[in-house]
Order: structure tokens, then C-alpha cells, then sequence
């Protein structure tokens, strides 16, 4: 095993990696920034290396900071968490270069995956389904209209090289179109530093169903389920499930099956995640894209399979087997993950602030990945992720109760957060029948 | 005269509008940026824009005075 692990991260998952180094008896090194000195995941990891000023690009994303930490506390391998340089792959390359462990996928896997039109193109010659789209970048607003024309409306718009929603946008018509191209192009330069960008055809009622998977040392891959993302504000998760009400067991099959082909087809070691879009009235599923890395909602998987997916991660990384056998997998009862954020509960704007109380809700079936605690400050220089609150149970009513219960519990005061919407969502009609796909948060704040 | 101020804590990440502007109720003035979202701040009435408080890279407090409208 991994003598020691640097964790290029910062707040809940930072904090998460850290608790399986502890139980595995890992020496940790965390890196934190000005902004972030008070936070729980500093104090809990054995040592801890300043790295910079508050904004991302002269802390989190600065690679020679980083490996300037790894050598000063002699930490022999790398965990970059999600967002920042996980998916860097200059970045992997450059701490395998420098003789350190990469805790993640093949430098090369990240790479051919970044590329959303690669990727595309890729997953399409390896017999994984994609929707209608852009083979190459489309680089100006008549390219783009000729490609509309030729995939047909309504299309979606979005960054080749982009991720977390930024940037994307449907149009239903020429008009929109420009607009779409315009935003999409200034987001992608800006925080992609890529103007390239690609059309897809849109799926107007669609679930967002991913599949957990795990690339072992024998070359062989794993499926580790599905999860259902679908309730989404401005793109972007909000709260997520296993396994997917939206899923029978044969579409299932057929899901795993294509998560599978696409992990297989770059070669993957690993945690990463296959992204689909299922059309709800087709029934069928198309590749979005790849995530090469732990994904925020990894939790959820943890819970129904009792397997820890950080610890993988490491053992995956030393070159080892992993602590399960792939034909012994069981998916025990349902679970859910609610994102604790600091916005506004109507309009979802962020609200950054000192936290005055904090109490998190605990008991049988409740594990909550919480980044701050009472007296810590939410800055205004990364995302508004808190605490990702999440349930286990046997049924998926069982496991809505439990939830209903834990966020009325979360006590939590100083910004603002969207508790009051998770209350909403757990009571609305859609959710709770499970019938619902990525409009369902519009429907609720219209 | 009309002031426009910040909601939250942000970064001034681009001025959109000029000193002297003719603005329409809803047209956007500045964009901030807070917790790797950006935030249109738009004119809440129409008249001349008379006076940016703030400028490009600024840091502002919920509540600062973003500009004034008259």
C-alpha cells in the first residue's frame, strides 16, 4: 500500500479522502490555500502545506505549488479529488514524471476523454451510442448553423473541452442559436481556455443516468451501478440516487454493459464514470462524457455497495488488487445524496459568509461529507458545495422518509443554503414518484 | 437616481456598461463572479448611467453600491 498521499483538494472531499487514509493508515499531506487555513480538512490530515493566495489559479491549479508540497512533506503519490487538476492531464503527466503516484486513470485515458468531440468519436467506434453531433469543432456562427440545419432542432450547444455545465445551452431555432454559440464560445475561452465547441442533437425529456466503474491492475473493467442525476439547476447535480427509479432491469443491463465498452476502450484504471442521457419517452440512452476521476456523488455507490471507493482508488494505484471480487458485487437497498449549497433555496445565487451554526444530522442510514463546521468562513473564490448529505435504506420510500427527517435536522446558519429547497424537492409529486427527468427543478422553482 | 448594489460577496469580473450610458430597465451593468458562477447585475430602471463605483478585479461585500442610475 501507499506509504503517504497527497490530497490536491480542498473541503468535503478533501476531508472524505483523508478519513480512508486514517482507516488505512496512510500518512496524509493536505494543501490548502489563505482562504481556506480553518477548515476541517487542514486540521485532520497529518500535515498540512500552505500553497498560496485564495484564487484557484494561484493555489489548487498551481501544479508547481503542488509538487513543490509533495517534495517539501516527501508524500510519495498524488489524489487530486474532482474538479482543480483531476482531469489535467499534463498535470498526471508531470507528477508521473516526477517519480510520484498518480491517484487516478493513464495520463493518456484523461486526455482522450477531455475532448468531448474525441471522446464522442471515440466512444462511437467502440459501439457505445451517441447522439446525433459534431465530429469535428465548429469554430464560427455559420459553421454552427449549418450543423444545426444538418442534425436538426433543437440542439445543444456546449464547450469541447468544457465540464460542470458551463457554458451550454439549448436552442430551439436559428436565432437562439447565435446566442447560444456566442455564450458558449466567450465560456469556453475563458474557463476552458478552448474556444472549441460542438453540437449535439437536444433530448427533450431525459434523465441523466452514470455508471460507476472501476478499471483493475488485470487490465479487466467493473461496473459498480448506475446513478441517476437528473435533478439539476443550471446544469449542474443537485441531488442524485442509486439505482435509478428511471431504470429497468434490462435497460440497466444494457447501461453497465456500455459503461463498460467505454472504460474498456481507453484502456481506464480506476474510479471513473460513464455520463448517459436516456431519452424518457424512447427509452434509450446516448454517451454524454467520461469524468477520468472520483465523482462528487460517488457516495451513494459506496452506500448500497459497502465498498469504498477511495480505498480502490489507492489500492488500484499501488499496483494491487482490489479489496473486492467483481462477481461478489451486491446493490443492498437505496440511497440518496442531497447538496447541501450555499445559495439562495429560490434562485439558487450564491451566498458566501461566516457560519454561525452548524449541526449536522446523525444516525442509522445518515452519512453526511460536510467541508466546513460552525465558525469557518464560505468564501466566495470556489464552488458553494458544504456537505453532501446522503441516505440508506432498504426501499426508496423508506430512504425519502429518512431524508425528509435529516433535512429538517441539518441546523445550519450564516449564508444562506438550499435546505429549504431539498424540503420542497422531497415533498414534490415528481420526485417522490420518481417519475421525473432534468426538468424536474425548473418545474419546482418555475 | 437609483443605486445598485451588490447582493453577495464578488469579484467584479467584467463592466459591461460606460459612465454617461443610456440604460433600459434590465440591461445588464457589471458582471460579478462568486462561487465559480457569474452574476449579471442589471438596471433595475431606465435613465442615464451616472456614476460605476466599481471597476474591473474590485472585490465587493454584500450591500456595496455597484452604481447609480439617474
Amino acid at each position: 500500500m501507499l506509504e503517504s498521499v497527497l490530497v490536491a483538494n480542498r473541503g468535503e472531499i478533501a476531508r472524505r479522502i483523508i478519513a480512508t487514509t486514517r482507516r488505512l493508515g496512510i500518512r496524509s499531506v493536505a494543501v490548502y490555500s489563505e482562504a481556506d487555513a480553518d477548515l476541517p480538512f487542514v486540521r485532520e490530515a497529518d500535515e498540512a502545506v500552505p500553497i498560496g493566495p485564495p484564487p484557484p489559479a494561484q493555489s489548487y491549479l498551481d501544479a508547481d505549488a503542488i509538487i513543490a508540497a509533495a517534495d517539501r512533506s516527501a508524500a510519495v503519490a498524488i489524489h487530486p479529488g474532482y474538479g482543480f487538476l483531476s482531469e489535467n492531464a499534463a498535470f498526471a503527466q508531470r507528477v508521473l514524471a516526477e517519480e510520484l503516484t498518480w491517484v487516478g486513470p493513464p495520463p493518456q485515458a484523461i486526455e482522450q476523454m477531455g475532448d468531448k468531440i474525441n471522446a464522442r468519436n471515440l466512444m462511437h467506434r467502440a459501439g457505445v451510442p451517441v447522439a446525433m453531433g459534431s465530429t469535428d469543432p465548429v469554430t464560427d456562427a455559420a459553421a454552427a448553423l449549418a450543423e444545426a440545419e444538418r442534425i436538426g432542432y433543437p440542439v445543444m450547444v456546449k464547450a469541447a473541452a468544457g465540464g460542470g455545465g458551463i457554458g451550454m445551452s439549448a436552442a430551439t431555432g436559428p436565432e437562439a442559436l447565435q446566442t447560444a454559440f456566442e455564450t458558449a464560445r466567450t465560456r469556453a475561452e475563458r474557463f476552458f481556455g478552448s474556444p472549441a465547441i460542438l453540437l449535439e442533437r437536444f433530448i427533450e425529456r431525459a434523465r441523466h443516468v452514470e455508471v460507476q466503474i472501476m478499471g483493475l491492475n488485470d487490465g479487466s473493467v467493473v461496473a459498480l451501478g448506475e446513478r441517476d442525476c437528473s435533478v439539476q439547476r443550471r446544469h449542474q447535480k443537485v441531488a442524485e440516487e442509486t439505482p435509478s427509479p428511471g431504470v429497468s432491469p434490462q435497460l440497466r443491463e444494457s447501461l453497465l454493459e456500455a459503461g463498460l465498452r467505454a472504460g474498456e476502450a481507453v484502456g481506464y484504471r480506476g474510479a471513473g464514470t460513464v455520463e448517459f442521457l436516456l431519452d424518457v419517452r424512447k427509452q434509450e440512452f446516448v454517451f454524454l462524457e467520461m469524468n477520468t476521476r472520483l465523482q462528487v456523488e460517488h457516495p451513494v455507490t459506496e452506500l448500497v455497495t459497502g465498498i469504498d471507493l477511495v480505498e480502490q482508488q489507492f489500492l488500484i494505484a499501488a499496483g494491487e488488487p482490489a479489496s473486492f471480487s467483481p462477481q461478489d458485487v451486491r446493490h443492498d437497498g437505496h440511497a440518496l445524496e442531497f447538496r447541501v449549497y450555499a445559495e439562495d433555496p429560490v434562485r439558487f445565487l450564491p451566498s458566501p459568509g461566516a457560519i454561525t451554526q452548524w449541526e449536522q444530522p446523525a444516525g442509522p442510514g445518515i452519512r453526511v461529507d460536510a467541508g466546513y463546521e460552525a465558525g469557518n468562513k464560505v468564501t466566495p473564490f470556489y464552488d458553494p458545495l458544504l456537505a453532501k448529505l446522503c441516505v440508506h435504506a432498504q426501499t426508496r420510500d423508506q430512504a425519502l422518509g429518512l431524508a425528509r427527517e435529516a433535512v429538517a435536522a441539518f441546523r445550519l446558519a450564516g449564508p444562506k443554503t438550499n435546505l429549504p429547497f431539498h424540503a420542497d424537492l422531497l415533498t414534490s409529486e415528481a420526485f417522490v414518484s420518481g417519475d421525473y427527468d432534468t426538468s424536474v427543478v425548473a418545474g419546482l422553482r418555475p | 437616481m437609483a443605486e445598485v448594489r451588490a447582493e453577495m460577496v464578488a469579484n467584479v469580473w467584467k463592466v459591461v456598461a460606460t459612465e454617461g450610458d443610456q440604460v433600459e430597465d434590465g440591461d445588464t451593468l457589471v458582471i460579478l463572479e462568486s462561487m465559480k458562477m457569474e452574476i449579471p447585475v442589471l438596471a433595475e430602471e431606465a435613465g442615464t448611467l451616472a456614476k460605476l463605483h466599481v471597476g474591473e478585479g474590485d472585490v465587493v461585500q454584500e450591500g456595496d453600491l455597484i452604481a447609480t442610475i439617474s
